[in-house]
């Protein structure tokens, strides 16, 4: 009886849909989080997710519809902030606060090709209070095919190897600077289209 | 600094005249009754095609209640919405909150706001699909208030001799 199109094309800053059934969909997105979380450095692939609009990954879009609410304010780079439908579209499916305010995010967006040279702007938490940090979605190109980086700490048994396209090149220093401050610091997680990396500030980069 | 803005189209609450009107039909769709639209909305000519921005959903709304219509406010009860938003190829985005659990219901005032929007059709989808909710809605009013009436005791004092 109802129609349904996927010809409807959206008009400029109009929220493209969200998760198809959002209640399962949200709740596999956070097990792939949760596994990722567990084994830094890990692929993690997600599959079928609904489209992301420009200046977002699916991935990262996939992370902000499972995680942000309207508990969470959320802080996006210029180049993301200056796509209003990107903004339109988290805020209408994750109904979370946009700040302008990096240290009150609780979540932060940045674009593909960072180099991370805003982490340090983020809250870090406190040493009392660790957890209150920024959890920071790092999109990247893809994983595999760039240069390799060895990798250890909890959650990774002997070591591990990952390489990352389309990050800036500060971004392996940044993410050895982050893990200095522990246990302050950010946790990052790292979207593609179709997979999620996660390096918590636990992580250990070897030169 | 004092600024001072003059709006024609400002009701006196300082609603656009469209979002007041669109508030209107949106409360008669949310009213409907959920069999009643469901034909009417089957007997539609013309339906656009859609996508579903936010799948309906249902979920709980703590209800905010005054006794008597004035005081303190305090939480009256909660109670099961589901709501939906819809795109249709005009353009235009519906959306819709209705009381219970009915998804379709939602799906249809959803897509039914997005066509009222469109000034072509807002008359003839006034006539076909709003009126008869409104007729529906006064009969039942009506209804209420005869049965009402029925029962109604009228207190009065006999005015007593004074002599």
């Amino acid at each position: 009886m109802l129609m349904n199109s996927q010809d409807v094309r959206p008009l400029p800053g109009q929220p493209l849909p969200g998760f198809a059934v959002p209640v399962h969909d949200s709740q596999r997105v956070f097990r792939g989080i949760l596994d990722a979380m567990a084994h830094p450095g890990k692929i993690v692939e997600l599959t079928d997710l609904p489209d992301a609009p420009k200046a977002l990954n699916k991935a990262s879009v996939a992370v902000c519809l499972a995680l942000v609410d309207f508990e969470t304010p959320l802080w996006a780079d210029d180049a993301i902030s200056a796509q209003a439908q990107a903004v339109t579209h988290i805020q209408f499916h994750c109904g979370c606060p946009i700040t302008t305010a990096p240290e009150k995010a609780r979540f932060a967006l940045l674009s593909q090709g960072t180099d991370l040279t805003s982490l340090k702007a983020f809250c870090h938490g406190t040493d009392e209070r660790p957890d209150l940090s920024t959890t920071v979605i790092v999109q990247a190109e893809g994983f595999g095919g760039g240069e390799d980086v060895r990798l250890s700490g909890p959650g990774i048994k002997t070591e591990t190897t990952l390489s990352i396209t389309g990050v800036g090149t500060g971004f392996w220093q940044a993410v050895r600077d982050n893990a200095q401050r522990f246990p302050r610091g950010v946790d990052l997680m790292i979207c593609t289209d179709e997979a999620i990396v996660c390096l918590p500030r636990t992580i250990e980069v070897e030169d | 600094m004092i600024h001072t803005t003059h709006n024609e189209t400002a009701s006196p609450k300082g609603i656009d005249a469209h979002v007041a009107a669109r508030q209107r039909w949106m409360g008669l769709l949310a009213r409907a009754d959920a069999k009643a639209l469901e034909k009417a909305w089957a007997e539609l000519e013309d339906k656009p095609a859609y996508v579903v921005l936010r799948t309906p959903e249902t979920g709980m709304v703590m209800v905010r209640a005054r006794t008597g219509g004035e005081g303190q406010q305090f939480n009256f009860g909660e109670m099961s919405v589901t709501r939906c938003v819809v795109r249709t190829d005009t353009g235009h985005q519906g959306h819709a909150y209705i009381a219970g659990r009915n998804k379709t219901h939602a799906t249809i005032a959803a897509v039914l706001d997005a066509l009222l929007q469109v000034p072509e059709r807002h008359e003839a989808l006034d006539a076909d699909i709003l009126e008869p909710i409104r007729y529906r809605l006064n009969l039942q009013d009506n209804e209420t208030a005869d049965k009402v009436a029925a029962t109604r005791v009228d207190f009065f004092t006999l005015v007593r001799g004074d002599d």
